[in-house]
């Protein structure tokens, strides 16, 4: 035991963790994008509808979800832990500015990381809170005639407040009942200072991943002539750029939506 | 040249310094910056004043003594030399510069701008060696070393342990230091018996010491006088981790006081 605390308890293994945590949670940008590109599907939310519930409701998802909700924990604790010892290893502050050359993101991982907590709170309670512990979200009922693969949707109001989902079908008509998370979406994106928050932190996304993917396996003890570039790549065009650019456009495009 | 100088002086490791201004009048832009304190120092000395204290020694760059942070710059604004191998002419004449002490924990002032760095010789005691058996003379190439592996693992010898990195790094950390020390002795042949129990022993010092964490923003890598790169981190961490979480037999061996 005493050697275990030992590993994870020394620089290098507190760093470790947050490597690890970090990697893990990059992860999960990809798979967040991929489904909420949905949003951009014009279904009257049929398809992002019933994503949310089967997020919500595959105990498989639902198991790394929660480690998700942990790795988040643990990355934000570990990096407040680092950064007090930081502070600490230098007692005295220098008077002149620190010119040495060093990238902005490198240097405002904190600053950056901090807004994220901020934004993730934020985010969560306004979705991920009000869609699983709340009866604040209204359900849509989805009409597919199978024989012309049509869809209507109308509002639905279901008996209990505790429904989640049904789907039935009556003579060739595909009925799905479900909770209308599209509609809480739109509601938020057509208000112009939470799009504003909303671009705000993808850009701390974008910095963060500029300095964060790399870092973390130069961290890990990774590093090769002809991989390192590819890891820097990545890190920048994927991580930083389309992944970012992709989530801020949800917002953008809902809000640009909402004015006609 | 006519300069203004911002000194930061300090009694002893117990009391509170304070930025004091010096004029340095009639500086030759050849002088090294130590020369140009050097003759500060003559008209202090001449007025009866206190020396400003700084640290150096070989004056060519080679031994690792002298240090100062000028104008928010380790070694100040050149790449890779040293602080006696700066010359006058890399400022502007009536420029004000400001000189600190390396700032880190680890590092605690002595007086004025000399700090102790007596923790980087604790940080190689505890690992930084190789252990050699007396006997019989070996030839000189009976062992075989890639070029590559040699010329890397020189490259990593050449650390001088001035600290730069450390007072460059915005968390005063030590890792491009003690990942040179680690990665000169870890990748030659003779090195390999003590390769695992080194990495750990010294990393151990190194947390002990009250270094802080790194965070891979390469300021260090940017002021090493000797350009040591920060590849020597990655390769630290990975034979650090590769002890510790993969090779049983080394796990231990640190603790026992390697």
């Amino acid at each position: 035991m005493s050697e275990f605390k030992q590993t994870f308890n020394s620089s290098l293994g507190k760093k470790l963790i947050m490597a690890l945590t970090g990697l893990f949670l990059c992860t999960f940008l990809i798979v967040h994008l991929g489904g909420n590109l949905l949003l951009f599907s014009d279904d009257e939310g049929y398809g992002f509808n019933v994503y949310a519930n089967f997020l919500t409701h595959f105990p498989p998802i639902e198991v790394v979800a929660y480690l998700l909700y942990l790795a988040i924990l643990v990355h934000s604790i570990y990096a407040l832990v680092l950064t007090v010892q930081n502070r600490r290893a230098r007692p005295v502050g220098y008077a002149a500015p620190n010119r040495s050359p060093a990238s902005w993101s490198s240097k405002n991982m904190g600053l950056l990381g901090s807004i994220l907590l901020l934004f993730i709170v934020i985010h969560m309670s306004d979705f991920w809170y009000a869609y699983k512990y709340s009866h604040k979200i209204g359900y849509k009922e989805y009409r597919t005639d199978l024989a012309t693969d049509k869809t209507t949707s109308v509002d639905y109001v279901p008996a209990s407040p505790t429904f989640e989902k049904s789907v039935s079908t009556e003579n060739n008509v595909e009925i799905v009942r479900v909770k209308d998370l599209h509609a809480r979406v739109a509601g938020s994106f057509s208000n112009l200072l939470y799009v504003i928050f909303y671009v705000i932190a993808m850009g701390a996304v974008s910095f963060h991943m500029l300095h964060g993917f790399q870092s973390s396996f130069r961290t890990l003890g990774w590093v090769h002539r002809k991989y390192t570039p590819v890891v820097c790549f990545i890190g920048t065009w994927l991580f930083a750029v389309i992944i970012p650019l992709g989530f801020a456009a949800m917002p953008v495009v809902y809000y640009i939506q909402s004015l006609r | 040249m006519n300069l203004t100088l911002k000194v930061w002086r300090q009694k002893n490791a117990d009391a509170k310094g304070a930025f004091v201004t010096y004029k340095a009048e009639g500086i030759s832009p050849d002088m090294s910056f130590l020369e140009m304190l050097d003759v500060v120092n003559e008209s202090l000395i001449l007025k009866g004043d206190d020396p400003i204290h700084f640290d150096h020694d070989c004056r060519e760059g080679i031994c690792g003594m002298c240090s100062l942070y000028i104008n928010g710059r380790p070694h100040g604004p050149k790449r890779a030399i040293t602080t006696c191998q700066l010359h006058m002419r890399s400022f502007g004449d009536g420029e004000t510069i400001t000189i600190e002490p390396w700032r880190a924990g680890a590092f605690p002032v002595i007086k004025d701008l000399a700090t102790d760095r007596s923790a980087f010789d604790r940080i190689q005691q505890a690992g930084g060696f190789i252990s050699v058996n007396t006997g019989g003379v070996p030839d000189a190439n009976v062992i075989p070393i890639p070029k590559v592996i040699a010329d890397e693992a020189f490259n990593s010898a050449t650390c001088i342990g001035c600290g730069a990195c450390v007072a460059a790094c915005k968390n005063a950390s030590a890792m491009l230091f003690v990942s040179a020390k680690v990665s000169q002795l870890g990748m030659l042949p003779q090195g390999q018996p003590e390769r695992y129990s080194r990495v750990q022993a010294m990393v151990a010092q190194m947390d002990e010491e009250g270094f802080g964490n790194c965070t891979n923003t390469r300021a260090c890598e940017a002021e090493c006088p000797k350009e040591i790169t920060l590849t020597n981190i990655a390769r630290m961490n990975n034979d650090f981790f590769s002890a510790k979480l993969f090779r049983e037999e080394h796990a231990h061996e640190h603790a026992s006081g390697e």
